[in-house]
């Protein structure tokens, strides 16, 4: 089993690279791609666990209809990666199961 | 109508045992959650009205008990609820299923048993061969299929359908729009009138109540409305953020109440009209279908429910849902 990444972005003379962190890493990743891309590219496994059995997901649509992506953006939690352009300096983490309305409503809080 | 209270009652009586048997023959949990439930009210003059209707069914009805609480002691089983709900009402029949998982064991059970099904079909017309006692439904693009039985259950179709086999069974309308948002850790143990949380953890907000013909959109009004009302009872779920928005159409009678009927002129021939296809789903497998399907008399039960009461000129009708 191979353990290097299905998705490749291909490599542009003079694109622009922005820095994001995630899990506490930081990746130097394409400007302008969505995070679930980035985090893709760069082999990151899965972005989340399921809500009821707690197993884990990955970004699976790419295109805003699965939620398989989500994660917590800058303290947001659940937001969906595939649908959220990466930012330079953008930290990210992976969404341990469903959001919690407290954690909501303190600006962000990933699970308890 | 009392009989229609009766029937309901009966009918979440039985669904306990309905689910167990989904669950032991086709493996799908129906999702079923019988501990009870909250209607929560804004003012101390809709909550009064709400006590009334409540007395008037459960004595009408009997067997159909309740509990009205202030909102103090709501709080107890709904810590979130915010200072504008005042009070309400405490069903202990009250339950809820999940309905595409109700749906999806109905159609395992329905194929285990040996059935065909077939979707996606336009049936136009009901032939009826009144010498050989047989029905033959055909579809738009010509294709039939033939039995000495036929249930016309085509929701806001059967009307034009169920007069093919002389049967009146008038339908009307009103849209209900829904919201739903993304998925939260559970913090509603109860479901209640306004809002209720399903066990992956969507909140789902409603619902309208709109004449507006067959149009099953969604509003900019309404959802906002919903949106609204849904923050006055949890006031956390503003900071939720909402993922659908849709409108459906409830299939009626002038009344608001079923149709179950069997044609008086063509023998086998049978309509339904129900908009309460989930709370009733337990006593249409246990009663309605046996009945229909041949293996019974007419239940006692349903004879409030035929169609010919929308005959009588003189008579008025009104909804309330």
């Amino acid at each position: 089993m191979t353990t290097e990444t299905l998705f490749l972005i291909p490599q542009k003379a003079g694109q622009a690279m922005v820095r994001i962190e995630f899990e506490g890493e930081t990746l130097r990743v394409p400007d302008g791609i969505s995070v679930a891309a980035a985090l893709l590219s760069s082999s990151r496994g899965a972005l989340r666990t399921s809500i009821v059995k707690g197993t884990p997901r990955a970004p699976y649509c790419m295109m805003g209809v699965c939620f398989e992506c989500l994660v917590e953006i800058d303290g947001i939690p659940a937001r969906q990666g595939c649908m959220t352009l990466v930012r330079d300096g953008m930290i990210i983490k992976r969404q341990s199961g469903a959001p919690s309305l407290d954690g909501l409503a303190s600006g962000g809080k990933n699970g308890k | 109508m009392p009989e229609y209270a009766r029937w309901t009652r009966d009918a979440v009586g039985q669904w306990g045992g309905f689910h167990q048997e989904l669950l032991d023959r086709t493996g799908v949990d129906s999702g079923l959650v019988q501990k009870g439930g909250f209607w929560l009210g804004f003012s101390e003059e809709e909550v009064q009205k709400r006590a009334d209707l409540l007395a008037k069914i459960d004595r009408e009805a009997g067997g159909i008990p309740f509990r009205m609480m202030e909102a103090s002691e709501i709080r107890q089983y709904l810590p979130d609820i915010g200072p504008k709900v005042v009070g309400g009402s405490w069903g202990a029949q009250d339950g809820m299923a999940n309905p595409l998982f109700l749906l999806r064991a109905l159609h395992s059970g329905l194929k285990k048993a040996g059935a065909d099904i077939i979707s996606g079909i336009d049936v136009a017309a009901i032939e009826h061969n009144a010498a050989k006692g047989r029905f033959t439904a055909r579809s738009g693009d010509g294709q039939g299929w033939t039995s000495d039985r036929i249930v016309v259950a085509a929701g806001l179709g059967v009307g034009e359908l169920a007069s093919q086999v002389g049967i009146h069974a008038p339908t009307v309308t009103t849209r209900g729009q829904v919201l739903i948002t993304e998925r939260l850790k559970p913090f509603m143990d109860y479901p209640t009138n306004k809002a209720r949380q399903t066990a992956e953890g969507s909140v789902q907000i409603g619902s309208t109540t709109e004449d507006v013909g067959l149009d099953d959109g969604t509003t900019v009004e309404k959802i906002e409305w919903l949106a609204r009302r849904a923050v006055d009872t949890f006031p956390a779920l503003a900071n939720a953020r909402l993922v659908r928005a849709w409108g459906a159409l409830r299939p009626l009678t002038p009344d608001g109440y079923p149709i179950y009927q069997e044609s008086g002129t063509c023998p086998g021939a049978f309509a339904v009209v129900c908009h309460s296809g989930v709370t009733l789903a337990a006593i249409h497998a246990n009663v309605i279908g046996p009945w229909m399907g041949g293996l019974t008399d007419a239940p006692p039960d349903v004879v409030p429910f035929n169609g010919k009461r929308f005959l009588d000129k003189n008579a008025r009708f009104v909804r309330d849902h």
